[in-house]
């Protein structure tokens, strides 16, 4: 077993203005889980896209089982056994689940034929899936075991996931990696991206770690810590936020029994929500995708109005007041879709600071925009949060998602709010960054405000949180202490595994 | 009222001659919209297919080349939309507007010489055996062939798109173009066939108007029939056999009230009648088939009933009424009436979204 599999060496990819990949090298041996590790943008997605025939390399070699190996297009990768588990983009929803594994197959069976071997393949790995169902209407963890079935119906060799348990639970997670032990045993070489260090040390054998490009190290996982590897991505110390842990102050929002049917055609409604919000907290309010993080945001920030007697700031009914009125009273919001939600994409920084700014920062005179006040208060935004930008007059398109997530929640935080609401505050932005935003997060809890953080990064919320609740198909569970709790109690907080079970095939 | 007038077995015979044009455009189109691209140019394709086809029919004295040169034409315009959407990445919608606009007036332009000119003849087929049967022989069996073309046209198309490999591709490409390209789909050439396809289709439906339907070249021929396709595929869901019905519908309903115009029939007596008739039905069929009225399906009915009183309390007054009016409107307001009801699913989710493969 010293052959490797897949041997990758020297692979350079430019794009116009920047190196994507700089003379990458590294082997993945048979029967090998390899984690590649690396920060958004660091050439994960292009190294992996070459190695399944989506992007030609600049120069470089890759040689599968002896043999030089240069795919000119997907299919050609698929067949001499590359698989590959998309993080998006890789499903049709309108299709159901046995089309959408045909499309990823070479050579698929009739139709019927095909759906016999999805129960029968699905039913021997662990998750059960039904053929005949239509992708839409499943859940994020059952259109994995889509993408999963569609791969392991071709007989890999290499598999390669990326970033798979984003969108799962812990316990969804543990069935995953069952099924990737299982596959491994069998001789199958997996690929494993992420940057969720601990599930790395606990699965994989050998890890690269890319920086802006370049391969910067390789370690075993197994001996290394989580913050040897998360430094090595970061080419640098990595600060953790801290914080003191305070008093809960009054209650400044009350939510009671808050139903609503969600807007969106695919949504979740919100059932029965209750909620205290007091001042000096930091609820953290976990779940998986789509369970109504989105509403439970709109809810609040006041984009969906509700019926009187659910929501109430000091003892007022605020239920049918718009976000702007909202706002005026000290609650500020930040939604997760930054382009086109939190920020209008074609639109100045001054511009987008003085869209949610104007009432709080008093950005108008007699009807009009100050718009000499409005770039001030864009410049000590761009100042304050690092963002990096030429200047306010630059449109909010032109920010990378990390720097516009900064300028977005700096944006709410400068203006002050008693209450802050935000959705995924650090998604797709780099570890640093990352940390910035949640120290912020925290200063202005510090400062007497409630922070309510939506996220469906576990890590984040323990780490930040002093209440913890999760939201499961709309409804959310009681508050209890962050202090104390075990990942388990998170997960089955979190809805459990969703009706999969482990492997039961004997190795 | 005179209803003897009006011969039904030769009412529901040109029902399938003034269906044919709407449904090759329709057919064409709603593979298009499934690859997800948007071509608002269908009118532009029919009516340069239409004096295509005309010209090399009056040239070769042959319709059978005028089709084949139409459907050739109307390719040819969509090629041109679709290298301007796929490669030059142009927006769809007012590329589309754009080649009708194109469309106009190159026919407008290559048809001068050819106003008021009689077509070459293209006979009926009168089917062996199938053509004897008394009634339905008539109907069904003794058009011209391209009435069957169409219909072939639309059972490939619905086998295509259900049943073979290339055709889930092509919805794959249609549903998410992002996803279809990162399994390694070629959108663009998918795209590209399913263009030209419908431009094709499109011309031979333009054909059929200059070569079969009038028969004769005239300026503005196609009179918004490109259009009525597009609404028809948009109303039948995206999907073939509804497609059918609806462009059935519409040529159905067209011939009879140009037939009920000739007639002089009073078109609220006919409407009170039909809803009286309908709420009657609601009743037999819960009755017969259900074995139960429902409360809802009493509502149904009740409702179907004051709707004719009123409509005869109103005519019975002699109040203002436009007849002509109403009686040319009533194929779209019927067609989308019926269609609007059955609806279902949504439209491919990647329609009328322009594609770029970054990265």
């Amino acid at each position: 077993m010293n052959d490797p599999l897949l041997k990758l060496s020297g692979l350079t990819k430019a794009y116009p203005g920047v190196v994507a990949n700089n003379d990458v090298s590294f082997n993945i041996r048979a029967g090998e889980v390899h984690a590649l590790l690396g920060e958004n943008g660091a050439g994960k997605s292009t190294l992996v896209k070459t190695i399944y025939g989506l992007v030609k390399p600049d120069s470089g070699t890759m040689t599968l089982e002896g043999a030089p190996f240069t795919p000119a297009e997907p299919r050609v990768a698929r067949a001499a056994g590359i698989a590959m588990v998309f993080q998006h983009f890789s499903l049709f929803e309108a299709l159901d689940v046995a089309e959408n594994v045909a499309l990823g197959m070479e050579n698929p069976p009739p139709m019927r034929d095909l759906a016999a071997r999805i129960k029968e393949v699905s039913e021997t790995y662990g998750l059960p899936l039904d053929p005949s169902r239509i992708v839409g209407d499943l859940s994020a963890g059952e259109r994995q075991r889509v993408e999963i079935i569609r791969c392991l119906l071709q007989d890999p060799k290499v598999l390669i996931m990326d970033e798979p348990t984003s969108v799962l639970t812990p316990q969804e997670v543990e069935i995953l990696f069952e099924t990737l032990r299982k596959l491994q045993s069998e001789g199958t070489a997996i690929l494993y991206i992420s940057h969720k260090l601990e599930e790395i040390r606990a699965l994989c054998d050998e890890a690269t770690v890319l920086r802006l490009g370049e391969v910067v190290g390789t370690c075993d996982p197994r001996t290394s810590s989580a913050r040897e590897m998360a430094e090595l991505m970061v080419g640098g110390t990595l600060h953790v936020p801290e914080r003191e842990i305070g008093e809960s102050g009054e209650t400044l929002m009350k939510i009671k029994g808050l139903s609503v049917a969600s807007p969106a055609e695919f949504g979740t409604s919100l059932k029965g929500i209750n909620l205290d919000i007091r001042a000096g907290d930091v609820i953290g309010i976990g779940g998986v995708a789509g369970n109504g993080q989105d509403e439970l945001l709109a809810a609040l920030s006041g984009e969906i109005r509700t019926p009187a007697g659910n929501i109430f700031f000091h003892d007022q009914d605020i239920g049918h007041h718009a976000p702007d009125l909202r706002r005026s009273l000290g609650i500020c919001a930040a939604p997760e879709e930054r382009m086109g939600h939190a920020a209008a994409p074609d639109m100045s920084l001054t511009e987008n600071a003085a869209l949610t700014g104007r009432k709080r920062k008093n950005l108008t005179k007699n009807g009009f925009i100050d718009w000499a006040s409005a770039r001030t208060f864009a410049e000590e935004i761009i100042e304050r949060f690092d963002v990096r930008t030429p200047g306010t007059a630059n449109a909010a398109r032109s920010l990378s998602g990390g720097n516009l997530q900064k300028f977005v929640i700096g944006r709410e935080i400068l203006q002050d709010p008693q209450v802050l609401i935000v959705n995924q505050p650090t998604w797709g932005v780099d570890a640093s960054a990352a940390a910035a935003i949640r120290q912020a997060l925290l200063d202005l809890a510090a400062k007497g405000a409630a922070v309510i953080v939506i996220s469906q990064d576990l890590d984040e919320l323990m780490e930040i949180s002093d209440y913890f609740a999760a939201l499961n198909e709309g409804r959310l569970s009681p508050l209890r202490p962050a202090q104390g709790l075990t990942v388990d109690e998170v997960g089955l907080m979190l809805g459990g595994a969703h009706d999969m079970e482990v492997a039961h095939v004997d190795a | 009222m005179n209803l003897g007038s009006i011969d039904p077995i030769l009412l529901l015979a040109s029902l399938m001659v003034a269906a044919t044009p709407i449904l090759l455009a329709a057919i064409g189109e709603l593979v298009v919209e499934r690859s997800g691209v948007l071509n608002l140019g269908v009118e532009g394709m029919m009516i340069s297919g239409s004096v295509l086809g005309f010209v090399a029919a009056i040239a070769t004295g042959n319709a059978w080349v005028g089709f084949f040169v139409a459907a050739l034409g109307g390719a040819g315009m969509a090629l041109i939309f679709g290298i301007l959407t796929q490669f030059f990445l142009s927006n769809q919608v007012a590329t589309g507007l754009a080649l009708t606009l194109f469309g106009l007036g190159l026919a407008s332009l290559l048809g001068q010489g050819y106003l008021g000119v009689k077509a070459p003849s293209f006979p009926d087929w009168h089917i062996p055996l199938l053509g004897d049967i008394p009634v339905i022989g008539p109907i069904v069996f003794q058009h011209d062939p391209m009435v069957y073309v169409g219909l072939i046209i639309v059972a490939g198309v619905w086998w295509f798109l259900n049943k073979s490999r290339a055709g889930l591709v092509l919805r794959a490409v249609g549903e998410n173009h992002e996803a279809a390209h990162a399994l390694g789909y070629h959108v663009v050439r998918t795209r590209l066939l399913a263009i030209m396809f419908g431009g094709a289709c499109a011309g031979l439906g333009g054909a059929y108007l200059s070569i079969v339907r009038v028969p004769t070249y005239a300026d503005g021929l196609t009179a918004g029939a490109g259009w009525i396709a597009l609404a028809i595929v948009v109303f039948a869901s995206w999907k073939p056999l509804r497609l059918l019905l609806g462009a059935y519908l519409f040529g159905g309903v067209t011939v009879l009230q140009l037939n009920l115009q000739a007639a002089m029939l009073s078109l609220l007596d006919i409407l009170s009648a039909i809803l009286f008739i309908s709420a009657v039905l609601v009743i037999l069929i819960g009755a017969i088939k259900l074995r139960t009225v429902t409360k809802k399906m009493m509502l149904w009915a009740l409702g179907l009933l004051i709707a004719a009183v009123l409509i005869y309390f109103y005519a019975a007054m002699g109040w203002p009424f436009n007849e002509t009016l109403w009686l040319s409107s009533s194929p779209y307001i019927a067609t989308i009436f019926v269609l609007v009801i059955m609806a279902s699913g949504g439209a491919p989710g990647s329609l009328g979204k322009t594609f770029h493969a970054s990265r």
